[in-house]
């Protein structure tokens, strides 16, 4: 163990973080705005993979019209499944909301099923340059993900910091229903945030299908779970903790893989939600809210 | 007092939660200018009305604004049309700076120049907030919540400003300020219509008041006639 391995481990980890930081936030985001969680976003992930896959092999696209298409057509899908399967449901109890999520899930995954029965492979969509500095290695592929999903972030970071579509999704955080009474239609912005944490979940399904070597339909599942765990790590509902979680999440389980046999990883991953659960019910950054007077 | 067309008008209004009755069959208009309080004990239905003329709860009946029939008008669009609510219990986002909330209120208006004038306005009424633009506004006091409530109503460009209770929970001396502050708002053009339960200060300022129980309006008339009549001493000014 010299610290050239530990360099080249953090890297992985800054990768792997990145694309649960990804879809991380859109699990966040939807909890932020409607307190309910969207089990079907690991499956909007998949379907990003997959719609990098026919823009690079059916489409003929380049990498970054590739990745537009992939985000602008996971965005209009996580539109699409808020209005469709979830606003019918806003008034209904919160067990309805939950099951429906998980029905969204398994319908996209069998649907992707049927149309692609066998495993894909994203051809490589840019030139991979690989550089050794001192023993470590990095691959311009790598940089590419980690640089281009802390761009992401920083632009959501903005979207929701600094813009007046942004404060509205935060208020409505607060309290939904006085939201109206700004003049501001709660609908809209709640479609729109489904479709941002669509566009950073087809983001991280091209990137992941440009740095592991198969897609599948099932990829979403253990994926999505553990971008759930990395939200509820960081504080759900908080923007800067889903980052957080997520590269924690990286960092765990590269370090596991590293110094304990691979199959450990998902065992110490769900081990850190449970403890740090116990002791942090509300995740790193969250806060338990004062009650209004 | 009734001259020219009302800016609100309501017929036969009812609001039902479910099989409980919250308002029924309540009449009233409200003329351009006027500040108008509904008074009445907890649960007559005073909150029901406002939020049935905003739109945040379905009601059966009529009411217009300027004219206009709001019936299935969605609340944002109530908002667009000229109705301001500052609802009960003031419903700041403590999340949002005050400069947020502010600027929040501003959604449906293009007129950034206006919006700024309208910002400085609020301020000139309400120092503190000045003070207080950077600072989360789930940190403020309740006078200062109430204001900034106030505030973004103003910044809505509602013509018409619904208040719920605005004097809840307030010091007698930030009661006085904001009613003070009411009729200066008032003055600058803005009709009032205002739901207290602290019937002495309303009456105070409204030129014409609504007593209502259990749904309905049992008692209507100039805030002098109120002042006057011994049933309604009795049981909201408890003299």
């Amino acid at each position: 163990m010299d610290a050239k391995y530990i360099l080249q481990q953090a890297l992985n980890a800054l990768q792997l973080g990145s694309i649960y930081a990804l879809i991380a936030l859109g699990y966040t985001l939807v909890y932020g705005v409607l307190t309910m969680i969207n089990f079907a976003h690991g499956d909007v992930f998949m379907v990003g993979a997959f719609l990098c896959f026919s823009a690079a092999v059916l489409l003929e696209l380049p990498f970054v019209p590739a990745l537009l298409f992939s985000m602008a057509g996971t965005a209009l899908l996580g539109a699409a499944i808020e209005r469709i399967a979830y606003k019918p449901l806003r008034r209904a109890p919160r067990v309805s909301a939950i099951i429906t999520a998980l029905g969204v899930g398994i319908f996209l995954e069998s649907a992707m099923l049927a149309l692609n029965p066998y495993p894909k492979s994203i051809p490589t969509l840019i030139d991979n340059v690989t550089w050794t500095f001192g023993g470590v290695t990095v691959s311009s592929l790598q940089l590419l993900i980690i640089a281009l999903s802390l761009g992401l972030m920083l632009l959501l970071d903005f979207v929701v910091y600094r813009t007046k579509t942004g404060m509205a999704m935060r208020a409505i955080s607060w309290d939904r229903a006085l939201v109206p009474l700004m003049g501001v239609p709660v609908d809209r912005v709640v479609t729109l945030t489904f479709a941002l944490g669509g566009a950073l979940a087809g983001a991280a399904g091209t990137m992941y299908g440009l740095a592991y070597p198969v897609i599948d339909p099932y990829m979403g599942i253990m994926v999505g779970w553990k971008a759930f765990i990395a939200a509820v790590v960081g504080g759900i509902g908080n923007i800067r903790g889903a980052m957080i979680g997520a590269f924690i999440l990286g960092g765990v389980e590269i370090l596991v893989v590293a110094f304990l046999p691979s199959t450990y990883r998902d065992f110490v991953a769900f081990s850190l939600l449970l403890i740090l659960l116990m002791f942090r019910p509300h995740g790193i950054l969250g806060k338990t809210r004062a009650q209004k007077v | 007092m009734s001259e020219g067309e009302p800016i609100l008008s309501i017929r036969n209004l009812g609001v039902h939660y479910g099989g409980i009755t919250a308002v029924r069959e309540v009449s009233f208009d409200i003329w351009p200018g006027e500040i108008v309080t509904l008074i009445g004990s907890n649960g007559a239905g005073k909150s029901s009305i406002l939020k049935a003329v905003s739109g945040l709860v379905p009601c059966t009946g009529e009411i217009r604004f300027l004219g206009r029939d709001l019936k299935g008008l969605a609340a944002d669009r109530i908002v667009g049309a000229g109705i301001a609510h500052v609802p009960e219990g003031r419903g700041i986002f403590g999340n949002l700076t005050v400069l947020e909330n502010l600027a929040l209120a501003t959604w449906q208006r293009c007129d950034a120049k206006e919006v700024q004038a309208d910002r400085e306005r609020v301020f000139d009424l309400f120092p503190i907030l000045r003070a207080r633009g950077r600072q989360e506004a789930g940190t403020l006091s309740g006078g200062e919540q109430q204001m900034l409530a106030m505030g973004r109503a103003l910044m809505t460009r509602g013509r018409l400003m619904l208040l719920d209770e605005p004097s809840m929970g307030l010091s007698p001396v930030l009661v006085r300020e904001i009613f003070k502050i009411l009729r200066e708002i008032n003055q600058a053009g803005t009709t009032l219509l205002l739901v207290e339960q602290n019937a002495h200060m309303a009456l105070r300022i409204a030129s014409r008041a609504y007593v209502l129980e259990t749904g309905s309006i049992t008692f209507a008339g100039s805030s002098a006639e109120l002042l006057g009549n011994p049933k309604v001493r009795a049981a909201y000014l408890g003299t």
